[in-house]
């Protein structure tokens, strides 16, 4: 019981080790020793959410070992981090099931990779000890660089090396960061750490180190160039966390480290901040505006809209947290389904081409409608999961900056616009291209992939308590403290 | 005779015996390949006693006039050197049996080279470093050009041996400087004297420190005295490169460390400088002059030259973490290159050694095993985690920051990851690419070698060995550098 989170973050990792021991050709046992494992790691997750005391604003469900010299394995769940272990153990079943047929090579080391993907992913969310928290958000980058360079597209290589490289060079300074953060603090635990007052002089250059990791992995304008490459090189299975969960992974360190240990920095440069988010979320939307190719559509429509999230966050207030971190909740389950969506397509007809495409509704009715919640959702229509975070996040930004909230608000516009583009090219119109007149519509696996998704987006769009209630307590938590801290720095500048 | 005297000397005096022994033993035998394998297994058995002696019956103390110190430092390090030196010995017997250079001679010579480390190791007086240095270069210089048939080994020994007696006299000369100054040549009393006399701009210990510096930096091949390295690298036969990558790095450092940190406390912002720029300079040129390589062997001699420049960064630092850093360091450095010489030497076709990077094309697709064993230790030169190369950099970049040296850290953590892209590249051509013709089976020393290497570099993040080499390195620091709360 106590060590419920050590057992959900290795049970996938236990699975890995399990496949590594089948025979190579042993693809269907592979793939239902994947789906099993992911599934009870679910299971076990919802197990932890149960358990999960909402109105406490502390870690919970903490243990603490010894590890190397002063370091500790130390793992612990508050509010925000809950919810990203739940996501990304929803989400993988769903992955798993995503490539069941699209994948036919190498089946074994693909199961391994995105069980491995699995335990470093969750160990990143869990992760009370600065240390521990770089080993899984680093190491994570050896199996996705695997799986966007085995399984991906036609360009995978470049796309593999850009993602590695582009993401371990930000990654490293926050490394040394947290060197500066040790012996400042004499320690690495995460928990003391958010009670350590670091000079404001000493804030600025933590909090720009640790800008450099996070704002690749968001990824935020102008170092997002990486990420429609590794989207349309990834196979769909790829692509999915990649959009649903890594991207997150930023987000959840500008909550964990950035907006609590460093207040003052955070304070000050917010503006910056604010403004890398109107640039990627106006730029990128027009840049998505004349896409040819779906993957790549979607992937800067995710660089738009973790621009309303890095705005969420940096206004630090209540509305804009939570909006934050429903928008990102919601993004990991939109972005996910509209790359399986993307997938279904594609394992159809091998094209991401939008061209290609045209008059779907026709042969595959249910498809159109899966797709078209997604993109409802993606455009952020009242009633989908998607409207929820965008208007928080707006409603914090306008009172914080309201030029902020205006140009924001154009990136709404503009989502829709292409993402409706999108959806005539792709659906609508007359079924003309011979190749798409024997297409057939979602397989029983393809429904049972989408229908959870269908009915979350639906859901939280109506009824986003539960997400809230679940936050609320360590935002509030959150957000004290940093007026706390920023108050009396301001008073100070003041004459 | 009062035993007690030689005890600290033990492991040198069974490493001398054993190659006397050896030698009349190969000399006396009948010629052939049987000999001279039961010769190297009598060497590694003679490596492996020295290891015991070490740990198990070895005082700390000095000995011969405190010209021969033994101390936490020096356990930590020699254990190292003949565990690094019994495993390339293994590793060359299969090898040198197909190139019928089998020869006795070979285990011989490892056991002085490797006798010379110990005494690197150990040396607390400049002419102690001076004789230990030679012995173990000398012996290198031969097995360097052992394929003596082979025109590449013949070149690499002999440019090794030009440029190897060019920085021994330069660290002679450094030396004598230093004795001109200081008159003394033993460590303790040059530590007093520069010390007494406030002499630590006196322009004759400059020049004298400059001088042993490029000496040891040489030895080290750190940047700019690295132009040997991936010559000779390539040149020498492939299980005499794994011997050269491993164990004499560590003596050399050892010699470094000694050196400033026992010799030259005063004058520490004088040679940090040096180190400082050694460090940088290696990094960068590690992490930029590797891209280009197409031969195996001459990338690991840029790998090489890079993690000597990490390593380096430890001892910039010039704290105890920063030593126990650089211990930890080559700790790792070893293991990660003794695996990947392993590696290397198990492509093979035919009887033919293959050298060239893109003939491991697609490897994951004929031997999986072993393309993910230098996979992991490709990704752990990296330094990516959890595996043992970010630890590594860890513990080295850790006192750097520590001691202010930001600038270096930040150089040195980009470095890192433009030297990345040339691991991973190795990645690319072994997952990514078409196969090529597959290589011959793994041979089992091989095979040992590598799962005890990757062993050692996925399991570094638990605590029983992470936590024991990292407490062992600091232990054994302490013993130079007494940790300042």
């Amino acid at each position: 019981m106590s060590n419920l989170l050590s057992v959900v973050t290795f049970l996938p990792l236990a699975g890995a080790v399990l496949i590594a021991f089948l025979n190579s050709d042993a693809k269907g046992n592979a793939r239902w020793i994947a789906l099993w494992t992911t599934l009870i790691t679910f299971f076990v997750s919802l197990l932890i959410w149960y358990h999960f005391d909402k109105s406490s604003s502390g870690f919970q469900f903490v243990e603490e070992y010894a590890w190397l010299g002063p370091l500790k394995y130390k793992m612990g769940v508050d509010g925000i981090s809950m919810l990203f272990v739940i996501l990304t153990t929803f989400l993988m079943p769903i992955t798993i099931l995503a490539s069941w047929e699209s994948v036919e090579h190498r089946v074994k080391e693909y199961m391994i990779a995105f069980l491995v993907l699995e335990t470093l992913m969750i160990g990143v969310f869990c992760a009370l000890d600065l240390v521990l928290f770089y080993l899984f958000f680093e190491a994570g980058l050896i199996p996705m660089f695997l799986i966007i360079g085995v399984w991906g597209g036609k360009r995978r290589v470049y796309a593999s090396f850009k993602f590695f490289l582009y993401t371990l060079l930000g990654s490293v300074l926050m490394l040394l960061a947290m060197m500066a953060m040790y012996w400042h603090a004499g320690t690495t635990d995460i928990p003391t750490l958010l009670n350590t007052k670091f000079p404001a002089d000493m804030q600025w250059w933590l909090w720009l180190a640790f800008f450099a990791s996070f704002a690749v992995k968001m990824p935020m304008w102008p170092v997002h160039t990486w990420l429609p490459d590794a989207h349309v090189e990834a196979p769909t299975g790829g692509s999915v966390i990649l959009a649903a969960i890594l991207l997150k992974m930023g987000g959840y360190g500008f909550l964990r480290f950035s907006l609590p240990m460093f207040p003052i920095a955070s304070e000050q440069l917010a503006p910056l901040v604010f403004t890398l988010s109107i640039v990627a979320i106006i730029y990128t939307s027009l840049v998505a505006l004349v896409q040819e190719d779906i993957k790549k559509l979607i992937a800067y429509s995710s660089v738009a809209h973790m621009g309303f999230v890095t705005m969420g966050i940096f206004t630090a207030s209540q509305q804009g947290v939570d909006g934050a971190i429903f928008q990102m909740l919601s993004h990991g389950i939109v972005s996910a389904a509209l790359f399986l969506c993307v997938g279904v397509v594609y394992d159809r007809m091998h094209t991401r081409e939008i061209a290609a495409y045209g008059g779907l509704v026709e042969r595959m009715p249910k498809y159109a409608l899966a797709f078209m919640v997604f993109t409802m959702a993606n455009v952020g229509l009242p009633g989908t999961s998607g409207f929820v975070g965008e208007f928080l996040t707006l409603l914090a930004a306008f009172k914080a900056n309201s030029w902020v909230a205006i140009f924001a608000t154009t990136g709404v516009i503009l989502s829709a616009a292409y993402a409706l583009y999108l959806y005539r090219r792709v659906i609508f119109g007359d079924l003309v291209k011979p190749s798409l007149k024997g297409l057939l519509d979602l397989s029983p696996r393809e429904i049972a992939i989408l229908a959870p998704l269908v009915v979350l987006t639906i859901f939280y769009g109506v009824y986003p308590a539960p997400v809230l209630d679940v936050t609320a307590a360590s935002v509030k938590n959150l957000v004290q403290n940093y007026e706390a801290a920023v108050k009396p720095a301001a008073a100070l500048l003041a004459p | 005779m009062d035993l007690s005297l030689i005890a600290p000397v033990l492991p040198e005096v069974i490493l001398a015996l054993g190659a006397m022994a050896l030698l009349m033993f190969g000399a006396f035998s009948p010629e052939g390949e049987a000999t001279a394998r039961s010769a190297g297994w009598l060497a590694i058995a003679v490596l492996f006693a020295a290891a015991i002696a070490l740990v198990t019956s070895t005082p700390a103390g000095a000995a011969f006039d405190g010209v021969f110190l033994s101390d936490g430092l020096t356990t930590f390090l020699k254990v190292l050197i003949l565990i690094a030196a019994a495993l390339t010995l293994l590793l060359t017997f299969d090898d040198f049996g197909r190139a019928k250079v089998m020869l006795f001679e070979y285990p011989v010579l490892v056991l002085l080279a490797t006798l010379g480390m110990l005494m690197m190791v150990s040396a607390n007086d400049l002419i102690a470093l001076y004789l230990g240095l030679e012995l173990q270069s000398l012996a290198l210089y031969v097995i360097a050009a052992f394929k003596r048939d082979d025109v590449k080994s013949s070149e690499a020994g002999l440019k090794y041996f030009v440029l190897g007696a060019l920085s021994s006299g330069m660290l002679l000369y450094g030396a004598s400087m230093l004795y001109g100054v200081t008159g003394s040549t033993g460590y303790g009393a040059i530590a007093a004297a520069v010390k007494a006399d406030g002499m630590t701009q006196n322009i004759g210990l400059i020049v004298g420190l400059v001088f042993v510096l490029v000496g040891l930096a040489f030895k080290i091949s750190a940047v700019p005295f690295h132009m040997w390295t991936p010559d000779v690298y390539e040149g020498a036969p492939t299980p005499v490169t794994a011997f050269f990558a491993g164990a004499p790095k560590v003596a050399a450092m050892a010699l470094l460390i000694r050196f400033t940190q026992g010799a030259l406390p005063v004058a520490a912002t004088q040679w940090q400088q040096i180190i400082v720029f050694l460090s940088i300079a290696s990094m960068v040129l590690g992490a930029f002059a590797a891209i280009g390589q197409t031969n195996i062997k001459r990338l690991m001699a840029y790998s090489s030259i890079g993690h000597v420049g990490f390593a380096l960064v430890g001892l910039a630092a010039n704290n105890a973490e920063g030593t126990s850093g650089v211990l930890t360091y080559l700790a790792i450095y070893v293991a990660m290159t003794l695996g990947t010489f392993a590696c290397i030497l198990s492509m093979r076709r035919g009887d033919k050694n293959i050298e060239d990077i893109s003939e491991l094309a697609g490897l994951a697709k004929t031997d999986l095993r072993f393309a993910t064993i230098l996979a992991i230790l490709m990704f752990s030169l990296a330094g990516i985690p959890p595996l043992a190369g970010f630890w590594a950099k860890w513990y080295a970049f850790l006192p750097a920051i520590k001691a202010g040296l930001y600038p270096l850290a930040i150089i040195g953590v980009v470095a890192s990851v433009i030297g990345a892209f040339y691991y991973l590249r190795i990645i690319k051509i072994m997952f990514f690419d078409e196969a090529a013709a597959p290589f011959e089976a793994v041979e089992s020393k091989a095979l040992f070698v590598m799962a005890l290497s990757v062993a050692f570099v996925l399991a570094f993040s638990l605590p029983f060995i992470g936590g024991a080499v990292g407490d062992a390195a600091t232990a054994a620091a302490a013993s130079i550098m007494p940790v300042v709360p």
